[in-house]
């Protein structure tokens, strides 16, 4: 694995590959000594294009524990910030000799533009750019989702997952209708038509606008339930009229829930505006794995940087 | 007194000729090395030189005219000037083209306007027509000095906000009123400001995937629909700049059939190129409107074939290297077509049988020289008229080489693509300013060559 820009970059093999090597660095992340030697003397450099905290501590730590020497770079107080271009920051990164460069960014296609323009022979990881894709939360998800639903050596062929929330602008659904898709689930998108990319009848998946019908299952009964984050300021732009009506009829409580199968789960990849697009009873009830899937982000980062860099022996 | 003999040309493809032109008009038509030793004594006699050129194997067209080109000056001649733009249509076979008004400043008075004419015609590789701004700054609230500028030297008869939609409704409405007291013609950019807000891509299956903001053909085919009822109520002439979707063809198509005076261009690269391009994120491909999909593409095709679509028009678009190398969300639209547009043309149009060589001189010199209203240019290739020709090579094959562009801009979508003919020479006027592919020098000023000016 050279780059890892898009969730669709994946075969179904490459992506059992990771979610087995996670699960390998997950076993590890118990030990009282969590750090393996694996990339030691190799530099990441996180380069962060946007506020991120979360992400940005979770490939942090990923590096950290492979013994890679991490460096961080926030556009803020950077010379980014005073108009440096992509391209002068990558001949930079390339000076500092850096092996792999995790980059999020506001701009769709900027990790693509980092990987293939030329600036740099260093790995390129997208940790989310723009609305296109976020392909590690799609790994840490089906991660997530495998140890729930599958067993760790599971295998998520035929399960059935609904995305719910702002479809357009997600690059997290975008990452999971791919990845899922490649792994054999059966993804059922729900959004308002408005915060569905006009397109999206091409995409490896079902799409439907009413939620409660997604959840009755009348196709099968619903194995997951992925909650997008929904932005407010969405609204202004007349996507929807108002948070009292998209809660009313996209928002994921517990009563919505109740309908589902016992074992089916509910993932938010974060942060969530509790009491909109998600209740705080649901948030924290039986079916959340919203916290897992936080710890198992750190595992699913660690295997990707190592199957970049490390190529495929075993740790 | 100099004389130009074009030996053994194929003038529209047809029967091969030789061409004698003199004090820069087509003087004689002479079949096939009718030109022999004994013309050429002749003329030797009578001028002080006597240029010739091999014209064996070549296709001679009406000097290419292009309705739609940005060459930056004044203000960005980090990008382009008229002397670079000017050399790059020699070398791309025009004999005109028609500068856009979105300079810094804006072409929005005479003073702006007659700057542009004077530069291009110092420089003297191509007639520089400047296009006036429809509104004050290109701000589409109140109309500029249409008229001083339609009466300066420039004799401007194109107006555009090109860059910007004319998107007030009466605003629009005035200026295609107003314009009728000089045959002025607005050329209008049909982009519908709201719905492209923040717009980076044709809006389809490809945006989808990207997640780059969509342009949708509606915002494109909403304008073209609305101006040309406009035009139709007020009985003005309307152009409409690159169209784009198979559904503006289709509403052009609809608008001619009603009569109303609506004329049309296309680019090279939305006849050549479509979304699936952009996939790589490669600011290359970033253009405004945007690329389509392959059935648009062949919907442009049949509207150029049919008539639908008047004219081919580049766009010409030249950004510095830095415009265009970073993020594609904060890359330059805009696209050079210069040096590529005849080439593209023949590959698009004329190999796949689309339109024969008579066909492409109309769309590419004599209906924008009739939109533009520009004498001397787009003639039939005739005993009498102005001597702005082209010769093309139809069999040569060209791997296109931005760095090697006369323009300064290398944003070139067709770098690396093998593309059929090569320009071989340019006759502005009687005066060869590309012989053997290169350019060879300026045709030096002359008051009888300034056919706008004589519109006073």
């Amino acid at each position: 694995m050279r780059h890892l820009l898009s969730a669709g970059d994946l075969s179904a093999a490459q992506a059992i590959e990771v979610l087995d090597v996670a699960e390998q660095m997950a076993a590890t992340s118990g030990r009282q000594i969590n750090k393996l030697p694996a990339l030691r003397g190799r530099t990441v450099v996180n380069l962060f294009y946007e506020d991120s905290t979360r992400t940005r501590l979770s490939f942090e730590a990923a590096a950290k524990r492979l013994s890679a020497d991490v460096i961080t770079f926030s556009a803020k107080g950077s010379s980014v910030s005073k108009g440096e271009s992509l391209k002068d920051t990558a001949l930079t990164l390339a000076a500092i000799g850096a092996d792999a460069v995790v980059m999020r960014h506001p701009a769709s296609g900027a990790a693509h533009r980092l990987a293939t323009a030329g600036w740099i022979d260093a790995g390129v990881l997208n940790a989310g750019d723009g609305t296109h894709e976020h392909p590690t939360q799609a790994l840490l998800d089906a991660m997530t989702l495998r140890r729930s639903l599958a067993g760790t050596t599971g295998d998520l062929a035929g399960m059935r997952v609904v995305i719910v929330g702002d479809v357009l602008h997600s690059r997290v659904a975008r990452s999971n209708v791919l990845l899922l898709h490649t792994l054999g689930a059966h993804v059922t998108l729900v959004a308002p038509p408005t915060l569905l990319p006009v397109g999206v009848s091409a995409w490896p998946c079902e799409v439907r606008t009413d939620l409660d019908a997604a959840l009755a299952g009348d196709d099968g009964p619903v194995d997951a339930v992925m909650v997008l984050r929904v932005q407010l300021e969405r609204m202004e732009a007349s996507f929807f009229p108002s948070a009292r009506e998209y809660t009313r009829r996209y928002g994921v409580d517990a009563t919505r829930l109740a309908g589902l199968p016992a074992h089916a789960v509910l993932l938010h990849p974060g942060p969530m505006n509790r009491g909109l697009e998600i209740s705080a009873e649901a948030a924290d009830g039986p079916r959340s794995r919203i916290v897992e899937q936080v710890a198992n982000g750190v595992s699913t980062r660690m295997a990707a940087l190592y199957l970049m860099l490390a190529g495929s022996e075993t740790p | 007194m100099t004389a130009l003999v074009l030996h053994d040309v194929a003038p529209l493809g047809g029967d091969r000729a030789d061409l004698v032109v003199l004090d820069g008009s087509i003087d004689a038509l002479l079949p096939a090395h009718g030109a022999d030793e004994s013309v050429l004594a002749g003329l030797r006699r009578n001028h002080e030189r006597v240029t010739e050129i091999d014209g064996a194997g070549h296709v001679a067209l009406p000097g290419l005219v292009d309705l739609h080109t940005h060459l930056r000056e004044p203000g960005r001649e980090d990008a382009e000037t008229v002397q670079s733009g000017s050399r790059a249509a020699a070398l791309g076979g025009f004999t005109a083209v028609h500068a856009m008004a979105n300079t810094e400043p804006v072409a929005d008075t005479a003073g702006v306007v007659e700057q542009v004419w004077r530069l291009g015609r110092e420089a003297g590789w191509t007639e520089v027509r400047p296009v006036g701004a429809v509104t004050l700054g290109l701000e589409g609230r109140q109309l500029a000095e249409l008229g001083a500028m339609a009466d300066s030297v420039a004799g401007v008869r194109v107006f555009s906000d090109d860059g910007r939609c004319v998107d007030d409704a009466l605003v629009m409405r005035r200026a295609l009123e107003y314009v009728k007291a000089f045959d002025g013609v607005i050329a209008q950019h049909s982009q519908e400001p709201r719905l492209t807000d923040g717009a980076q891509m044709h809006e389809g299956d490809v945006s989808s995937v990207l997640g780059l903001r969509g342009w949708p053909a509606v915002a494109e085919e909403a304008i073209i629909a609305r101006d040309m009822l406009l035009a139709d109520h007020v009985g003005s002439r309307l152009h409409v700049c690159h169209v784009s979707t198979a559904g503006s063809v289709e509403l052009i198509r609809w608008g001619k059939q009603r009569g109303v005076a609506v004329t049309a261009e296309v680019t090279p690269h939305h006849l050549l190129l479509d979304h699936e391009s952009v996939r790589g994120y490669d600011p290359l491909f970033k253009v405004n409107p945007p690329l389509r999909t392959a059935r648009d593409v062949e919907a442009l095709r049949g509207g150029v074939a049919d008539g639908t679509i008047d004219i081919i028009a580049t766009d010409h678009a030249p950004h510095p290297v830095e415009a265009k190398e970073g993020e594609w969300v904060t890359a330059a639209m805009g696209m050079t077509g210069l040096e590529t547009a005849l080439s593209v043309a023949v590959h698009a149009l004329v190999a796949p049988g689309h339109l024969d060589w008579a066909g492409l001189a109309r769309v590419m010199s004599s209906a924008p020289a009739h939109i533009g209203r520009l004498r001397g240019q787009g003639q039939p290739l005739q005993v009498g008229s102005r001597a702005n020709l082209v010769l093309l090579d139809p069999a040569a094959v060209t791997v296109v080489d931005p760095a090697r562009h006369a323009s300064r801009g290398r944003n070139s979508p067709f770098a690396g693509m093998e593309l059929p003919g090569a320009v071989s020479a340019t006759v502005l006027g009687g005066h060869p300013v590309v012989q053997g592919g290169a350019l060879a020098t300026p045709r030096p000023p002359t008051p009888e060559a300034d056919g706008a000016g004589s519109l006073r």
